[in-house]
C-alpha cells in the first residue's frame, strides 16, 4: 500500500513536472526555427522549418506529442542536429553518473571522518577548527572550487588536465585524471555541508544511553561509538546524503561546464543557447526523474540500516 | 580509529598527487592536439549547419575540386586545372587521376557528377543554395568533369571551394553523421561526441603525407578552459583565441608563440536603413564621422584587428582600404546632424550578448554622447533573441555584430536584408559583378564596396583577428580564416 501511493506521488510528480518545463519552454523568447536557421532564414524556409519541427502546431498537440514519445521510449529528435535524442541522452547521463557517483565518494570518504571528529572533539581546538572550515567550506559555489583548483593543479603544478573527458574504456587512466579534479570540486563542497550534518548527528548520538552503556561496559569511547554510534547516526546523514545527490545534479550542470565534459549539464546549456527545446524538456525530465528515483531508493535505504523501520511497517 | 582515518586520506592524496605527475600531452613525434571552441553534434555538414564539421572535416579528409588557399584565392584541389567558356557558362575541369578515396572507390568524372547532384537531392542547410545555378553536369571521360550553369557566376566557383564543392564516395554516404569518407590527407580514426575528433593520417592519399600521423581536435566550449588546457600541456595549440585580453598569459610565457592573421568576420555597426531617422544619409554619416574607431578598436579588441572602412576583408580580390574616408571628426558630426535637423537624437542600439558587441558598445556610447546622441544599449540574448527580435523583426535603430561568411558583401543587395538597405544600383552592381569576367567582377565588386561607404550604409568597425597561440617548434598552421576549413595539411615542427 505504502510502496503504491509512492509510486503514485512519484508518476503525479513526474507529470506535474512535464506541463511546467513544457510551459517554461512555450514562452521563452526565441523560435528555434530562427535560431536554426541563423542569417540564412528567409520567410519561406522559416515557414518550412517550423512545419518540420512541428512548432507550427497547437501547443497542446505539441505536449501530447512529446509526452507521448517519452511514454514509449521516443525522445524525439534535436532540432539543431536531426539526431535521435536518446542514445545521447544515455550517453551524456552516463558521463555525469560518473562525475556525481565520484564526487558523493569524495563527499563522504571526507565528511564522515571529519565530522566525527569534530563531533567526538566538540569542546576541544580541533574540533572547533574542523566546525569552522566545514562551515566556509559550505559557502563557497563548487564552480569557484573548480576554477581554484584548475589554477593549481592544472595551470601551475601541471599534474592533472584542466578539463576534457576520456571515455573509460578508452584509457582508463586518463579516465581518473579527467575525474579528480571536477568530483573534488564538486564533492569537497558538498563535503563541507555533509561534515555539518555527520556532527550533530553524531552528538545527538553520544548522548544516548546505550553509548554510556557501551562505555560502562569496559568500551573505550572510540570503540563504542564506531560500534554502537555511527550505525544510528546513519539514518539522518543518508537523509542528507540523497537531498545532496539532487543538488550535487544540479551542480554537475556548472562543473561540467568549467571543465569541459560532455555531460548531460553541457547539454542542456547548449540546448538552451540554441533554443533546442525539445532536448532542453528531455534533459529536464531526466533530470527530474533521476531525483524522484534517488528520492525513492533512499527510503528503501533507510530500512536496510535500520531494522527498526522495517519492522514498523 | 578517527587518527587512523585521517592518516590513511593524507596517504591517499599524496600517492594520488605523485601518480599524477607525469605530463599527459606533449607535441610527441607523431601526434599533435588543437583546441577548438564549439564542438560539431554530428560528422554530417550535408545536413546539420554550423562552422565546426566543415571546420574540421574540409581539405582534411575531404575535399573539393578546387580550394582555398591561405590568402583567399581559388586554388587547385582535386582539379589539376579548368577553363571557363567564353559565355561563362561552361567550365571543363581536368581531374587528378589515381585518387581514391578512403573505402578505396576510384574518384573519377562520376563523382563528381554525383556529388554536385547530390547538394540538390540530399542535403538539407541553406547552403545548398549555392548549387542552384548548376543546369547539370556532364562526365567527358573519367579525368575531365564538365559543369553547365544556367548564367554565368563567379560566385559559383568560389563556393565550390567551400563543403558544398565536396567529393563524395558513391558507396561512402551511408552514415556521414559518424562515417565520413573523402579523398583527404587525413580520415576518421575516432568521434568523442562533444569531446574530440581523433584524425589518422590516410596511408592511401594521393599527396605528401602529413607530418603528423595523427590529430585530435578537441573542444573546450568556455573560453578559459580552452586558455587552461593550452596552460597547462592538454593541447598543443588553440586554433582561435576568443578573447584578447587572455593573450597577455601567453605573450609572458616562452613556451608559446602568437600568431595573428585575419578572418572574413566584420563588426558591423548596423544602422536601420529603412526607419527614421536613420533612412537619412547625412544621419549615418555623422554618425560613422563621430565614431572614433581606431580609439574602439584599442579599447574592445585590445587594438587586434584591422580597420576597413567597408564590407571587404584584404583576403578578397577587391580588398581597399577604405577606412580614411570618415575621419574620427566630432565637430563635422555635429553638423551634418544640425543640416539634418536631428540635434537631440536618442537611438536604440540593441546588441547581442557577446563580447565584442558589448565591449564597442560601451565605446560608441560614450563618443556619441560627444556629438549630441543618446545612445541606449539594450543587450539581446544571442542568437536566440537577437535573431528573432532584431535580424527578423528589424525592431531596432543599430546594432553590433560580426558577420563572419564570406563574401557577406552581397547582403547589401538585398532590401529586405535586416539593415534595409535598399539601393537598386548596388543590386545590379553585385549581379554584373557575378555574370561577368574575374577582372570585371573586381571592378564591379570595388565600386560595390565603395558605393556602399559612400552612403554609410553601415558602419564597419573593425575586421576580427585570427589569434592562434601554439606551442614554440609548430609549423604550418593557416594564418588566416578566409574559408570554412582549418587546413592541417601544412602542419610540421621545426
Amino acid at each position: 500500500m505504502a510502496l503504491l501511493r509512492k509510486a503514485g506521488i512519484f508518476l503525479l510528480t513526474l507529470a506535474i513536472a512535464s506541463v511546467l518545463v513544457f510551459a517554461f519552454m512555450a514562452v521563452l523568447p526565441g523560435d528555434p526555427a530562427q535560431v536554426a536557421l541563423g542569417v540564412n532564414a528567409t520567410p519561406e524556409l522559416l515557414a518550412q522549418t517550423r512545419h518540420a519541427f512541428g512548432i507550427d502546431r497547437p501547443l497542446p498537440a505539441q505536449y501530447t506529442d512529446w509526452v507521448g514519445g517519452l511514454l514509449t521510449g521516443n525522445f524525439g529528435r534535436s532540432y539543431i542536429t536531426g539526431d535521435a535524442i536518446g542514445p545521447q541522452l544515455v550517453d551524456r547521463f552516463e558521463v555525469t553518473l560518473w562525475l556525481v557517483g565520484a564526487a558523493t565518494v569524495v563527499a563522504v570518504i571526507v565528511a564522515v571522518p571529519l565530522g566525527t571528529l569534530a563531533a567526538a572533539r566538540h569542546r576541544k581546538a580541533s574540533g572547533t577548527v574542523v566546525s569552522g572550515l566545514s562551515q566556509l567550506g559550505a559557502a563557497i559555489p563548487a564552480f569557484l572550487a573548480g576554477i581554484v583548483l584548475v589554477e593549481i593543479f592544472a595551470v601551475s603544478l601541471r599534474i592533472l588536465p584542466s578539463g576534457g573527458w576520456t571515455p573509460p574504456d578508452a584509457d582508463p587512466v586518463a579516465f581518473l585524471k579527467g575525474l579528480v579534479l571536477p568530483a573534488l570540486s564538486l564533492g569537497l563542497v558538498q563535503a563541507a555541508v555533509l561534515t555539518r550534518y555527520v556532527r550533530s548527528a553524531v552528538l545527538d548520538v553520544l548522548r544516548e544511553d546505550y553509548l554510556r552503556t557501551a562505555r560502562a561496559k569496559g568500551l573505550k569511547p572510540a570503540q563504542a561509538l564506531v560500534r554502537h554510534g555511527l550505525r544510528n547516526a546513519a539514518v539522518p546523514v543518508m537523509t542528507v546524503l540523497g537531498l545532496q545527490l539532487a543538488t550535487l545534479l544540479i551542480g554537475a550542470v556548472v562543473v561540467e561546464r568549467v571543465f569541459v565534459i560532455p555531460g548531460l549539464g553541457s547539454m542542456l546549456l547548449d540546448a538552451v543557447g540554441s533554443r533546442d527545446l525539445i532536448v532542453v524538456q528531455d534533459v529536464v525530465m531526466v533530470l527530474v526523474a533521476a531525483v524522484l528515483v534517488i528520492n525513492l531508493l533512499v527510503d528503501v535505504l533507510y530500512t536496510v540500516v535500520d531494522p527498526r523501520l522495517r519492522r514498523a511497517r | 580509529m578517527v587518527r587512523a582515518l585521517l592518516a590513511i586520506m593524507l596517504v591517499a592524496a599524496l600517492a594520488g598527487c605523485s601518480a599524477g605527475s607525469t605530463a599527459y600531452s606533449s607535441p610527441s613525434a607523431d601526434a599533435i592536439t588543437i583546441g577548438f571552441t564549439a564542438p560539431p553534434a554530428n560528422l554530417d555538414f550535408t545536413r546539420t549547419d554550423g562552422a565546426a564539421i566543415p571546420q574540421a572535416l574540409l581539405d582534411n579528409v575531404y575535399q573539393g575540386l578546387v580550394r582555398l588557399d591561405a590568402n583567399g584565392a581559388v586554388v587547385p584541389q582535386l582539379a589539376t586545372s579548368w577553363t571557363v567558356s567564353p559565355d561563362r557558362r561552361t567550365y571543363d575541369f581536368q581531374l587528378r587521376p589515381n585518387v581514391t578515396f578512403t573505402d578505396g572507390e576510384p574518384f573519377t568524372a562520376d563523382t563528381v557528377k554525383f556529388s554536385i547532384d547530390r547538394v540538390h537531392t540530399d542535403w538539407t542547410i541553406s547552403l545548398k543554395s549555392a548549387m542552384d545555378v548548376v543546369d547539370h553536369v556532364e562526365a567527358v571521360n573519367p579525368t575531365h568533369a564538365r559543369v553547365v550553369l544556367k548564367q554565368p557566376s563567379n560566385g559559383w566557383l568560389f563556393t565550390m571551394a567551400s563543403r558544398v564543392g565536396a567529393m563524395f564516395a558513391p558507396n561512402g554516404v551511408k552514415n556521414l553523421p559518424t562515417t565520413p569518407i573523402g579523398t583527404g590527407p587525413y580520415e576518421l580514426d575516432r568521434f568523442n561526441r562533444g569531446d574530440s575528433i581523433v584524425l589518422k593520417a590516410n596511408p592511401g592519399y594521393w599527396g605528401p603525407r602529413p607530418a603528423y600521423g595523427r590529430v585530435v581536435l578537441k573542444y573546450f566550449q568556455d573560453p578559459t578552459a580552452l586558455n587552461n588546457a593550452l596552460l597547462s600541456n592538454g593541447i598543443d595549440v588553440i586554433s582561435s583565441v576568443q578573447a584578447p585580453d587572455s593573450l597577455a598569459q601567453f605573450a609572458s610565457d616562452e613556451r608559446f608563440t602568437t600568431i595573428q592573421g585575419t578572418t572574413t568576420a566584420e563588426v558591423v555597426l548596423s544602422f536601420n536603413n529603412a526607419k527614421a531617422p536613420l533612412d537619412d544619409r547625412r544621419v549615418r554619416q555623422a554618425l560613422t564621422y563621430g565614431i572614433d574607431r581606431k580609439a574602439l578598436l584599442d579599447t574592445a579588441w585590445a587594438g587586434k584587428g584591422l580597420l576597413i572602412g567597408s564590407m571587404v576583408p584584404p583576403s578578397d580580390p577587391w580588398y581597399e582600404d577604405l577606412s580614411a574616408v570618415y575621419p574620427y571628426d566630432p565637430a563635422k558630426a555635429k553638423q551634418l546632424l544640425a543640416d539634418a535637423g536631428q540635434q537631440h537624437l536618442t537611438l536604440r542600439l540593441r546588441i547581442p550578448n557577446l563580447p565584442y558587441a558589448v565591449d564597442s558598445a560601451q565605446v560608441i556610447r560614450s563618443q556619441l554622447a560627444e556629438i549630441g546622441v543618446t545612445a541606449t544599449i539594450e543587450e539581446l540574448a544571442f542568437p536566440a533573441v537577437w535573431l528573432k527580435q532584431v535580424f527578423a523583426g528589424h525592431d531596432f535603430d543599430m546594432s553590433i555584430v560580426a558577420h563572419v561568411e564570406a563574401r557577406d558583401i552581397a547582403t547589401f543587395g538585398n532590401p529586405k536584408y535586416y539593415w534595409g538597405y535598399d539601393n537598386p544600383a548596388v543590386t545590379q552592381l553585385l549581379a554584373d559583378a557575378d555574370a561577368g569576367t574575374p577582372e570585371q567582377q573586381i571592378a564591379d565588386m570595388k565600386k560595390v564596396a565603395r558605393t556602399i561607404n559612400a552612403d554609410a550604409a553601415a558602419d564597419w568597425l573593425f575586421l576580427l583577428p585570427n589569434l592562434i597561440v601554439a606551442k614554440k617548434g609548430i609549423t604550418g598552421l593557416p594564418p588566416n580564416q578566409v574559408g570554412e576549413a582549418f587546413d592541417l595539411s601544412a602542419l610540421g615542427r621545426s
